[in-house]
């Protein structure tokens, strides 16, 4: 049980950023509008826990123009999947 | 706790699905595609190529009026079966309020469009100096790749159809004879049947 809870990733802990990487693992990126409006919320918000999940180094950051606005385009990264399926393990493993 | 993960683990599943969903094709336009698509080929036959032996109709052979009747009939039903299926599929997505509907449709047209644009280019080419006689085979091998690489956004049944129309293709390059009818075989009859099967499924 102990070893199980050890997987359980804190950055993940959180419905938003549940939600932000199991977006972006199985498209090759989402933009911020996108993900604002699959997860219903606030632009603020949302822009917290992407900071959060680019700290952890889970999350790639690519911005551009588009029209003279930015764009900001999420990835995930390598180390961010891993993590990501270790968590679902762990939580798979946990309902058992 | 244990409650609290299995939430989780729901929250995972809708949003994967939701943020991947494929634009949901509607089978009406498949059906609209092949009525489309009969009428053009059977214009087609009429005025054109019930005059030429089809074993061998090389560029010369085919007067002039009657190579832009067929570059006509072929642009016209190409337009009308596009409106068509993007009438349907939109109507389809709005029913279902994807919000995301633009994004995956934008992939799935490119997927479409750059095996179809090639070879409708080079089809075109065909037309002016090549054998006239392997074009109804080759419109539908590259027609049929396009739906092969479409199909990641979409339903999996347009892969079906995609292989369906390149063994029909070849077909046609391998009997030039029967190729218009083969032609007709592929864009018509396959998409009504498509059609049919993909309306089909979503009502069960």
């Amino acid at each position: 049980m102990k070893e199980v809870l050890k997987n359980l990733d804190k950055a993940f802990e959180n419905r938003i950023r549940l939600g932000i990487m199991s977006a972006l693992v199985v498209n090759d990126h989402v933009d911020f509008n996108t993900l604002k409006a699959l997860l219903g919320v606030t632009d603020g918000n949302l822009a917290s826990h992407l900071k959060f999940l680019e700290k952890c180094n889970y999350i790639n950051i690519k911005k551009e123009f588009l029209n003279r606005k930015p764009h900001t385009r999420y990835y995930s990264t390598k180390g961010g999947e891993s993590a990501f399926r270790r968590h679902i393990h762990a939580i798979e493993k946990l309902l058992e | 706790m244990k409650e609290r993960y299995l939430d989780d683990l729901k929250e995972i599943k809708t949003i994967m699905n939701r943020s991947s969903r494929p634009v949901s094709l509607s089978g009406y336009s498949g059906i609209a595609t092949g009525i489309t698509a009969l009428v053009g080929v059977t214009a087609a036959h009429y005025y054109i190529f019930r005059y030429h032996d089809l074993k061998e109709v090389l560029p010369e052979d085919l007067p002039l009026h009657h190579m832009l009747l067929l570059l006509l009939i072929a642009t016209g039903t190409l337009i009308i079966a596009t409106a068509a299926a993007i009438f349907f599929t939109n109507r389809n997505n709005r029913e279902e309020r994807d919000r995301l509907w633009g994004v995956q449709a934008r992939r799935l047209l490119t997927a479409l469009l750059v095996p179809l644009v090639s070879g409708g280019l080079l089809c075109l080419i065909l037309l002016f100096k090549g054998n006239i006689s392997i074009l109804p085979g080759l419109t539908l091998i590259f027609y049929g790749l396009g739906l092969i690489s479409a199909g990641r956004f979409t339903q999996t049944e347009i892969r079906s159809l995609g292989f369906a129309e390149i063994v029909l293709g070849l077909l046609a390059v391998l009997i030039p004879a029967y190729s218009v009818v083969i032609w007709a075989l592929g864009f018509g009859i396959l998409h009504i049947i498509y059609g049919f099967m993909v309306q089909w499924n979503t009502k069960a």
